[in-house]
């Protein structure tokens, strides 16, 4: 029996990635359908001198693991879409105050309880901006374990380069289903690792002075230097600030180090692009589906293909916009009432050609439901 | 090989998904093949009837459901109702004499069995009915190797219940080897 083979759940696969890139800090309250990371964790990170606490809600969730972040760990939490709600006031000071940290959303029907129990992908906008005022954020998704335990570490690993939060958007289908994951080799996936500042105890340590390359380096709190955190605007020392010059460029500073590297940020799979008349668009476990119907098809010399994005946020638009230009029509595949579909329609700015295959009823989407849509994309009738 | 699409249904505790995870986990890890599972999941799972469908192929696996199963195993007369009508014609489906009545209209060989009598007159412990269904089912589809099972039930049942469950294993293959089919 292979040692890193498993089979399990995409919950399993996402707290495997997570201990995998370093997590030694999960705060979290449990909800369907993530409950199962919280689950996993409360036993593994003690067992490897970690810690998991079981906070009494979401919001206190969250403010411990950034607080716990800025002490110098590696931090998680897990929830879904009414504690993602909640969490929502922290995470854009986790923003402001460029704190990594990584924030998992299985995603079950909204709003409020809604279905906790069927899948959705509503969450997208919200991840987006959900949390007040002008900032950029990024999440993350994927469509099967090993894209799972991929995205999870990338997150980890983005966290860090940018201190910033992170958002793992998963869906109940992916996240409760069963299948292989083979875990890698310690050293097989790169890991960034916290950027500690040079500076030594006794000397001014200033926390949002960036080097010369634009980064900030880090001083775990409560460690040698005494320094002050804020979700107001902010000078170099960390005090609040309402200097005109200061406020314009904190903003810009949060909003540009995501923004202008959009295509760096870019994570997607193509598959049968190259010569593809039908561009199917699709995430998470909706792209299962839309990947079937493709393979399928081609089966039978039809011209179908796949882009299939994992970077939702910062939306990669170039490259939607590329892959999608030699399309007759481009069919988006996702489990909402068409989130994803607006910013392709914006991408490719030529909304004629763009099409929605979705559903609203918890129910997944199967590839029978995406042919129909296309046979009548195609004038074929249904 | 050929794709089996499986659905394993029941009431909750009488052990439907568990097998389906053990049969799916040793096409997985022992066998090298691909399987996906899922499961019904809510308050269905906990009482209701009860549903997981298991995909396992020699190829990737993209949607992970079963619509038309070719196999079908239904334990309770409701998960019968519900589902009979979804098997694929000519599958083959698997029943419990003691808890279900079939009906003569399915379109599929039906083989009906006294898994649960046979599991309490020869063991007398209800709790392995459901693997003696998984000895069953691997006799008739060949889906796995026995010795796959047993594989993984070392791994994930405490030794003192191991014993009782090879005897359900070796129970189910014995009464799946006597069908005709």
């Amino acid at each position: 029996m292979e040692k890193n083979v498993k089979f399990v759940q995409g919950n399993e696969a996402c707290v495997e990635a997570a201990l995998y890139a370093g997590l030694n800090f999960f705060a979290g309250y449990p909800i369907t359908p993530s409950s199962e990371i919280a689950e996993l964790l409360s036993g593994r990170l003690p067992a490897s001198g970690g810690k998991f606490i079981q906070m009494e809600d979401e919001i206190a969730s969250m403010c411990a693991i950034i607080g716990a972040s800025l002490t110098g760990n590696k931090v998680m939490t897990a929830t879904s879409g009414p504690g993602f709600s909640l969490m929502q006031e922290a995470l854009g000071y986790a923003v402001m105050t460029e704190i990594p940290c990584v924030i998992v959303n299985v995603m079950r029907g909204g709003p409020s309880t809604g279905i906790p129990t069927h899948g959705s992908q509503g969450d997208v906008n919200q991840a987006r901006w959900g949390t007040h005022g002008d900032h950029s954020i990024l999440a993350l998704t994927a469509s099967n374990h090993q894209d799972i335990f991929e995205m999870t570490v990338t997150a980890f690993n983005m966290a860090e380069t940018y201190r910033t939060p992170v958002i793992l958007l998963f869906d109940e289908i992916v996240a409760h289903m069963r299948e292989r994951l083979v875990i890698p080799e310690f050293g097989e996936l790169p890991l960034v690792e916290r950027l500690r500042t040079s500076v030594s105890e006794g000397i001014d340590y200033h926390p949002y002075l960036p080097r010369e390359d634009g980064r900030l380096p880090m001083s775990d709190f409560g460690g040698v230097h005494r320094y002050n955190v804020t979700g107001l605007y902010h000078d170099m020392w960390g005090f609040p600030s309402t200097e005109p010059r200061v406020v314009h460029e904190l903003i810009r500073h949060l909003v540009d180090k995501l923004e202008n590297r959009v295509n760096r940020l870019a994570h997607y799979k193509e598959y049968f692009l190259e010569d593809a008349e039908y561009v199917l668009v699709s995430y998470g476990s909706a792209a299962r589906s839309a990947l079937h119907v493709v393979k399928e098809r081609r089966l039978r010399g039809e011209r179908l293909g796949l882009l299939e994005l994992q970077t939702l946020w910062p939306f990669p638009k170039e490259v939607v916009h590329e892959k999608c230009a030699g399309a007759k029509a481009v069919i988006v595949v996702e489990l909402n009432m068409g989130q994803v579909l607006q910013l392709v329609k914006m991408a490719v700015g030529d909304p004629e050609r763009i099409f929605l295959a979705n559903r609203i009823d918890g129910v997944f989407i199967t590839p029978i439901d995406i042919m129909k849509i296309l046979r009548l994309i195609q004038g074929k009738g249904v | 090989m050929e794709r089996f699409r499986m659905v394993f249904s029941g009431s909750g505790g009488q052990g439907v998904v568990t097998a389906a995870i053990i049969l799916a986990e040793a096409a997985v890890i022992i066998e090298n093949l691909n399987a996906v599972q899922s499961q019904s999941y809510g308050a269905a799972a906990r009482g209701g009837s009860t549903r997981s469908d298991v995909i396992i192929a020699d190829s990737a696996i993209h949607y992970p459901k079963v619509i038309q199963p070719n196999f079908l195993v239904c334990l309770t007369q409701p998960a019968y109702n519900a589902y009979y009508p979804i098997i694929r014609p000519g599958g083959l489906l698997l029943t419990d004499q003691r808890f279900v009545n079939t009906e003569d209209k399915v379109d599929a060989r039906q083989v009906e069995l006294p898994m649960h009598s046979a599991v309490m007159e020869q063991i007398g412990k209800p709790i392995v009915f459901n693997i003696c269904m998984l000895g069953v089912t691997i006799s008739l589809t060949q889906v796995v190797q026995p010795e796959s099972i047993l594989k993984v039930l070392e791994e994930r049942i405490p030794e003192g219940f191991l014993e009782l469950n090879q005897k359900a294993l070796n129970l189910g293959i014995e009464m799946g080897a006597a069908v005709k089919i």
